[in-house]
């Protein structure tokens, strides 16, 4: 067992020197979306080029949704009533589309420039 | 009923493929079943104790809990598969060979049993939580269809279980001598896939943003989204917009498996070779 501690730990160690606590260098743009009764409201988002964006997703339905978007790269659940923050990396102008994956009915566009 | 059917499916897809190859790696070890069993299920348990706090993990560390919980289990899975090839680099040949004794060969062999227990229950709970989050959202809505919503999410989680024994079998078709080293293969892509992936969400999480230049895009060839795209996520790590950080930990992990399994098995490998001469 010796030898898998000892993995694990220089494992362990290699990742936390990777991790990089979070950097503010570039102040990320806010972008709000709220999930109801099966639709993001609202459904068309505006955010600028060359900036990181945050989403905050709130699901004030009864049940868990999954934001996901695969241009963005993202893909998050959000449960019931609350609030899921996403983080996007700063896009190239563009029209990025998002939807829910538990629900593929419900789907939203944000749009960089 | 089919929308409930695909995504679950589209979930278990993944942690069948996993157990499948497990299972296939496993194939002689004695009492591998209930090893193997007891993985998927304190995976499916612990699955439901992570859907029920949900949204208590989402808020942890400034909203990016589930992401940096991904991340960990992971790396637990990582280093899981990686210790599983490095030990049976060192014993695995002898075993084959029957040159040991047994008793000592199923002690040993209940270790590795226990890190590949450990990598089929983070598989079950990686996905498994997402469906039991689906699940219940079905069940707790109200109206008709959520009965037909559930059998359908219980029909994909049936045909999860499928891949699982197609993956099993396709392997167990494989010569026990080939066997081996095809498994061995199979883990180590699948472990610096796992690590590529766990990459991802850290930087999703913003705790990793040094060479996170997307390397190239090739969603028009292979997305990752769909049916092949997937099980190649899986199996080998495939993503169609890698970061420069996760290539450079995928490489990384292969390096440095098969740096670990030259260290520690060239030994009983020149041995088992003098013997068999």
């Amino acid at each position: 067992m010796w030898f898998l501690k000892n993995l694990a730990s220089g494992a362990l160690c290699a990742m936390a020197m990777l991790a990089v606590s979070p950097s503010h260098a570039q102040q990320a743009a806010e972008v709000q979306v709220t999930y109801s009764r099966g639709q993001f409201q609202p459904g068309e988002v505006r955010a600028p080029a060359d900036t990181p964006i945050t989403f905050r997703v709130k699901n004030l339905d009864a049940k868990a949704m999954e934001f996901e978007s695969k241009s963005l790269r993202v893909e998050k659940v959000v449960a019931a009533n609350s609030e899921g923050v996403i983080n996007v990396r700063a896009l190239k102008p563009g029209r990025y589309e998002f939807y829910d994956d538990f629900n593929e009915k419900a789907r939203g566009a944000l749009t960089v420039q | 009923m089919l929308a409930a059917l695909i995504i679950v499916f589209r979930e278990v897809f993944e942690a069948g493929l996993i157990v499948g190859i497990v299972l296939a790696v496993t194939g002689s070890v004695p009492n591998r079943n209930r090893w193997i069993g007891g993985g998927v299920l304190a995976g499916a348990l612990a699955a439901c104790v992570v859907a029920a706090f949900a949204g208590a993990l989402s808020q942890l560390f400034a909203g990016m809990g589930q992401e940096l919980f991904n991340a960990a289990i992971l790396a637990v899975a990582v280093m899981m598969l990686t210790w599983h090839n490095v030990w049976m680099a060192h014993h695995g040949r002898e075993i084959a060979g029957e040159m040991r004794a047994v008793g000592q060969a199923v002690a040993d062999g209940t270790k590795s049993l226990l890190a590949l227990a450990v990598v089929v229950g983070v598989a079950v709970l990686r996905e498994g939580s997402e469906v039991a989050l689906f699940l219940y959202g079905v069940v707790a809505s109200d109206g008709g269809s959520a009965l037909s919503l559930a059998i359908g999410g219980f029909i994909g989680l049936a045909l999860g279980a499928g891949v699982c024994l197609l993956t099993y079998f396709g392997l167990m078709r494989i010569p026990p001598r080939a066997l081996f080293a095809t498994t061995t293969v199979l883990i180590t892509l699948l472990a610096a896939g796992m690590a590529a992936q766990a990459v991802a969400f850290l930087e999703r999480a913003n705790w990793l943003n040094s060479l996170d230049t997307v390397v190239w895009d090739s969603a028009w060839l292979l997305s990752e989204k769909s049916v092949a795209g997937r099980a190649m996520h899986t199996l080998i790590g495939y993503t169609d917009q890698p970061t420069e950080m996760q290539l450079l930990v995928y490489l990384a992990v292969l390096l440095v498996t098969f740096l670990l399994m030259r260290l520690t098995g060239s030994q009983p490998t020149d041995r088992a070779v003098a013997v068999g001469r």
